[in-house]
């Protein structure tokens, strides 16, 4: 359509200067619109991202920063705090993912279907989803409570279990907020999994029904494979999710007991916000940028392939 | 047989089905909801040894919402409103001039503007914390410092990818015969875009408007960063005070957390068909 209107602009030299110049007008009524978005992302996005890897090169002193070059990066490849706290992010990261996805999976399957009834399990389930982490983590941290009284151990001792330390053991406290997340992860993908399966062409399962297919086979050659983008999708999101995590782990035991569940986040703030050590943790930072990065490009990657 | 599932459960019929399926989802909804109706009653409730909280309260009271009062909660409470308030009407405001640009107008430079708004949503803030918080210290050009303003927590929250591509991908949808039209009778742009454009993406607002709700609602670094004295201090990150406060018990640390949550489970409810609608297009997309 635009080539048409040009074409038919060029055919008299007065009204090619004036589309010219609209179309210059055009434009910048485009960039005002777009103004007050790209200074807000400016000033708290990438100038943000910008001075932080400036910083990661740097230790930072209160006036003047002195070039350090890759000084912070080694502290944090070779420290054994970061080392420790990357793998419990990565394993947070992991559990919370997997847990998630299989039980979202799992209970979206189980309550697909038009009914009226279903449509209130599903309302009440997504519930944990919408509520505020900080609310829901001193909740948890309560319910977590070690004591034989604590409302999780009371539960477990129903079914014979023997009450377990929860946050409160080196052993147990990852474990712990890795179960939490679990509880709030579910319900999302069980709903990007609902929405997925809505697109599944129903005349296959009943083609599969005639041909006597069980319901296993069902599942495995026509329900799986028809959502393996919604998967892929959910798999990135959640897995940067979880390498982010903060505000869960910092509620809940802060890092305890005894570094125990201390991840990348909990730690950079630490650094950088109690023990002023900008320069490391700026560093922290961009070591979390390149894994998020790392990561998405990978699951593209793969899923490429897959998908070739 | 009719398969309107996958698993086919929906269709099973007889006593066995049927209590399977009520202890299935009643199951379910335990699971999901439990903690949350549990931290409703024991708000309520007075006899909260600090240890555990209660589904079976010996006595219910306000006693809890009352104490609040003196420790500040409805001060942290109505602190949050006015950032969530303005942040909201702030990004709503930068969203749809946004969209309007992205979804409308052909220019040179859009791929590139596109392709900085998605990096925006690859970019977690957690990241950019501690270089934020400098500059938000001293930012750049003007030189002023937003840390214990209510201005610092709430204009980062102002550009959001996220509301800004599903309010472009709504925009797109608006008939350009409508613009035509009113370009014909002489309506310059930001009549357009105020009388046609954004009415017809009321829908749209909707969505955008629930999901940043509870965006900033949620929000926990930020406060974190820019509010340092306890004056300023918005509702979650409150509670970690209230927590370590040994005049208190546990009763007023959960009548905050109620509080806390309420409005994101209030806004949810009421928005549901919009939020299920933004969940699916922003996982999709994003």
């Amino acid at each position: 359509m635009t080539s048409t209107l040009t074409r038919a602009g060029a055919r008299t030299a007065p009204p090619h200067r004036r589309t010219k110049s609209v179309r210059w007008r055009g434009s910048l009524i485009a960039w005002l619109f777009l103004a007050p978005a790209l200074l807000l992302f400016l000033y708290f996005k990438f100038i943000p991202m910008a001075l932080g890897l400036w910083k990661s090169f740097h230790e930072v002193h209160y006036i003047t920063d002195t070039w350090v070059g890759l000084d912070n990066y080694k502290t944090i490849l070779t420290d054994d705090a970061f080392g420790a706290a990357i793998w419990h992010s990565i394993l947070l990261a992991l559990g919370t993912t997997i847990g998630s996805l299989v039980l979202g999976l799992g209970f979206a399957l189980l309550i697909e279907g038009p009914a009226r009834y279903l449509w209130f399990v599903r309302t009440a389930a997504f519930l944990p989803v919408v509520t505020t982490m900080a609310a829901v983590a001193e909740v948890w941290r309560i319910m977590f409570h070690p004591a034989d009284s604590g409302m999780l151990n009371t539960i477990i001792g129903w079914v014979g279990v023997d009450p377990q330390p929860w946050l409160a053991s080196e052993n147990s406290s990852l474990w712990s907020i890795m179960l939490m997340s679990i509880w709030r992860g579910t319900p999302y993908d069980m709903m990007i999994f609902l929405a997925g399966l809505v697109g599944v062409d129903r005349t296959l399962y009943e083609a599969a029904a005639v041909d006597g297919a069980s319901t296993w086979r069902r599942l495995r050659h026509i329900t799986l494979p028809a959502l393996r983008p919604v998967f892929w999708i959910l798999f990135t999101l959640a897995a940067i999710r979880g390498l982010r995590v903060f505000v869960e782990v910092y509620v809940l035991t802060n890092g305890g007991p005894n570094g125990s569940s201390e991840v990348l986040m909990t730690l950079i703030y630490k650094l950088g916000f109690q023990s002023n050590e900008l320069g490391v943790a700026s560093a922290g930072g961009i070591v979390l940028f390149l894994a998020t990065l790392a990561l998405t490009v990978v699951v593209q990657l793969l899923r490429r392939r897959q998908a070739a | 047989m009719r398969f309107d599932s996958a698993l086919g459960l929906e269709s099973r019929r007889g006593p066995v089905a049927i209590t399977g399926k009520v202890i299935l989802y009643g199951l379910m909804v335990i699971v999901f909801t439990g903690p949350l109706v549990g931290l409703l009653i024991s708000a309520f409730s007075k006899t909260l040894d600090p240890t555990s909280f209660t589904l079976w309260p010996e006595e219910f009271t306000l006693e809890n919402f009352v104490q609040a009062k003196d420790k500040n909660v409805y001060l942290y409470l109505l602190n949050s409103f006015i950032v969530v308030g303005f942040g909201l009407l702030l990004q709503m405001l930068v969203s749809v001039f946004a969209a309007y640009s992205l979804a409308r107008k052909k220019f040179r430079g859009m791929t590139f503007v596109m392709l900085l708004m998605l990096a925006t949503m690859m970019l977690p803030e957690e990241i950019i914390a501690i270089p934020l918080s400098l500059v938000l210290a001293d930012m750049p050009v003007f030189h002023t410092n937003l840390i214990g303003t209510y201005a610092g927590m709430i204009l980062p929250v102002g550009a959001w990818g996220f509301s800004i591509l599903v309010m472009t991908e709504f925009m797109k949808e608006v008939p350009v015969e409508l613009e035509e039209a009113a370009r014909i009778d002489g309506a310059g742009e930001l009549r357009i875009f105020a009388t046609i454009i954004v009415p017809l993406c009321r829908p749209a607002l909707g969505v955008i408007g629930v999901f940043g709700f509870t965006m900033i609602w949620d929000q926990y670094l930020l406060p974190l960063i820019v509010a340092p004295q306890s004056d300023m201090w918005t509702l979650p990150i409150a509670l970690r005070s209230l927590r370590s406060d040994e005049e208190v018990g546990i009763g007023v640390l959960l009548a905050a957390s109620l509080l806390a949550l309420l409005p994101s489970i209030i806004a949810f409810l009421a928005f549901q068909r919009q939020f299920m609608r933004g969940l699916t297009s922003g996982a999709v997309k994003g």
